[in-house]
């Protein structure tokens, strides 16, 4: 098979260099054969790093650090319909149903994304690369499973050319391509995106449903949601609408297609760190800030009782919305997140501390998790910046002392 | 206390000059390539922003506000027509203040700022402070700190902006785009950032 392979595309080749027919579409072949093989280019001088680790392996391996996600965002979105429906249903009906969801969505970022990637390609003559397979399947993971198919080509065409493409494409942008396709959403079509309605496909469906009947205006309010608009506690109204910390962790609530399950997204995690792909720093940094902020005003100045959402223990903020998605797959980018060691630390820190912040004070987004990540990534490169002026010095100071 | 603390997340954050307001651009666009300068500029901004408020301050409430001459015995008389010019005329002499400050004890960063330093002057955000603070009515202490924070939020998105271009050397940015253009579509990507804080309620 794999001899096959390599005489098809050795054979291919001559059309598609130097003055070949296909000459100009040399991405397609490139793109293509690296998939299928592994590329037979050397580094010819300067250093050599040689590891298992290339471009290649590294975004693949966070797709399959996204599977456990996937696969569980795909069986929550039927359990959702169904048991808005009142009806149970096996474990394989639930996970039809959510694939028969989740599907197009995904398909229609790749397509869109990707012919966008192509274009830019084929006009810069650069190659195909695989952290698009990243951004394309990241991104409608973070959207809610209502959300007309046109949307996600747009928002997905937009987070590859201005949040990536326009610098020059992989690891040469600043913030998060598939976040800042989320936010482009967001701002722009803020109905479908946030409100209460958009969570739950019961009643949007057109499978016929197994009584027979679609109900048409169910809506299912999601835990943040359902937190910051109750009256009196915040805990009390969580527990009375069935999302006590057992169900948000295994994630069995409405919410963005992958960002449901705090378990899930911690065997990605794992796998992430195990492999070296995702550095832990940035975890416990988001962790330690989230923590710190919502403890200061659940039991500190504020005291227990004061605001609603003030009030709420930081266990239940770790565990709602999408703070572990983007703890786990957002804030890690390599690329937008702070390069430096204890840059990834304070970077990671104030994430959770903002994501906090506009979850408590911020009356107009009830998740702030995405826009905090946004704005550390814009300030990433100034930690960085001083974390290296700082070394500088140091060293400078030693060498001299020596 | 509270107030002012709550005005001053409000100006850093909330409703930053340049990333809300879109004021201050050209110094912004045209002084960011090095932290060093920018961090300097930013500086330089903070001060003119926090001496040029209360002066127009007391100038806007004893010279020029409808009423504002009822010290001298004329409370029929309305200046506010020459606010504008006034405004100005206090930032050009303050600016040459700083100017002239800089190069005797700073001739480093003097240096760095070059041209850009009298242009502080024609600062749209300097202005802009001072037209804000007359059209809100704010007081004395409540001018102080808003024109300081203006000044610290300005400063903060030009010295991210400052390392993000460092960044941005080792990019790919098309032909066409680089420089000013690729410095204006971050600064827009920026604002949508710093829309984190927009709904904030002070």
């Amino acid at each position: 098979m794999k001899a096959f392979l390599k005489n098809f595309f050795d054979s291919q080749r001559p059309h598609f260099e130097g003055e070949g027919k296909f000459a100009k579409f040399w991405w397609a072949l490139d793109g293509v054969e690296t998939v299928a093989l592994t590329p037979g280019e050397r580094t010819e001088k300067g250093a050599h790093i040689r590891d298992h680790m290339d471009m290649k392996r590294l975004m693949i391996f966070v797709l399959f650090a996204l599977a456990p996600a996937i696969i569980f965002g795909m069986y929550n979105i039927g359990y959702q319909a169904y048991s808005a429906e009142n009806l149970t249903a096996s474990g394989l009906d639930c996970f039809l149903r959510g694939a028969y969801h989740m599907l197009p969505i995904i398909i229609t970022s790749y397509t869109a994304g990707g012919i966008a990637e192509l274009i830019f390609c084929h006009v810069r003559g650069h190659e195909v690369s695989e952290g698009f397979l990243v951004t394309a399947m990241l991104f409608p993971l973070t959207l809610p499973p209502t959300i007309p198919l046109w949307m996600v080509a747009v928002g997905c065409a937009f987070g590859v050319v201005i949040g990536k493409e326009v610098f020059g494409g992989v690891g040469m942008n600043i913030l998060n391509p598939a976040l800042t396709a989320r936010a482009f959403l967001f701002f722009t079509y803020p109905a479908q995106m946030s409100g209460a309605k958009v969570w739950d496909v019961a009643g949007s469906s057109n499978l016929i449903t197994h009584s027979g009947t679609p109900i048409d205006a169910y809506t299912g309010a999601t835990p943040l949601l359902t937190a910051a608009s109750a009256e009196t506690s915040a805990v009390a109204a969580l527990n009375e609408a069935g999302f006590d910390l057992q169900t948000l962790a295994l994630g069995m609530v409405p919410g963005s297609i992958g960002e449901t399950s705090t378990v899930a997204i911690a065997a990605g995690a794992l796998f992430l760190i195990v492999t070296g792909i995702a550095s832990w720093r940035t975890m416990v940094g988001c962790v330690a800030g989230l923590s710190a902020v919502t403890a200061f005003f659940a039991y500190g100045v504020y005291g227990a009782d004061s605001g609603v959402m003030l009030s709420l223990p930081p266990a239940y903020h770790l565990l709602m919305g999408g703070f572990a998605f983007g703890t786990v797959f957002m804030a890690t980018d390599p690329v937008s997140s702070a390069t430096t060691e204890l840059g990834r630390l304070i970077y990671g820190f104030f994430i959770g501390v903002l994501c906090g912040l506009i979850r408590v004070v911020n009356p107009a987004y009830p998740e702030g998790m995405m826009l905090a990540i946004l704005f550390m990534n814009v300030f990433a490169p100034l930690i960085d910046y001083y974390i290296v002026q700082g070394t500088t010095r140091r060293r400078v100071a030693r060498l001299a002392a020596a | 206390m509270e107030a002012y603390l709550s005005l001053a997340v409000k100006s850093i954050f909330v409703e930053n000059i340049l990333l809300a307001y879109f004021l201050g651009m050209c110094s912004f666009l045209a002084c960011s390539k090095k932290v060093e300068t920018a961090t300097g500029l930013g500086l330089a901004v903070i001060f003119v922003l926090t001496v040029t408020a209360p002066l127009n301050w007391l100038l806007n409430t004893f010279l020029l506000k409808e009423g504002a001459l009822a010290w001298a015995g004329l409370p029929d008389v309305d200046l506010s027509f020459l606010s504008f010019i006034t405004f100005i005329a206090t930032i050009a002499a303050t600016v040459q203040l700083v100017e002239m400050v800089l190069d005797r004890f700073s001739p480093a960063l003097y240096n760095a700022l070059g041209i850009f330093l009298p242009l502080i002057a024609v600062n749209c955000s300097i202005l802009g402070t001072s037209l804000f603070m007359q059209e809100r009515e704010y007081d004395l202490g409540e001018t102080l700190v808003f024109g300081f924070s203006s000044g610290v939020g300005w400063a903060l998105a030009i010295v991210a902006m400052a390392a993000i271009r460092y960044k941005l050397r080792y990019s790919n940015v098309p032909e066409g785009l680089r420089g000013l253009g690729i410095t204006m579509l971050m600064t827009g990507l920026m604002s949508v950032a710093f829309m984190a804080f927009a709904g904030i309620k002070l």
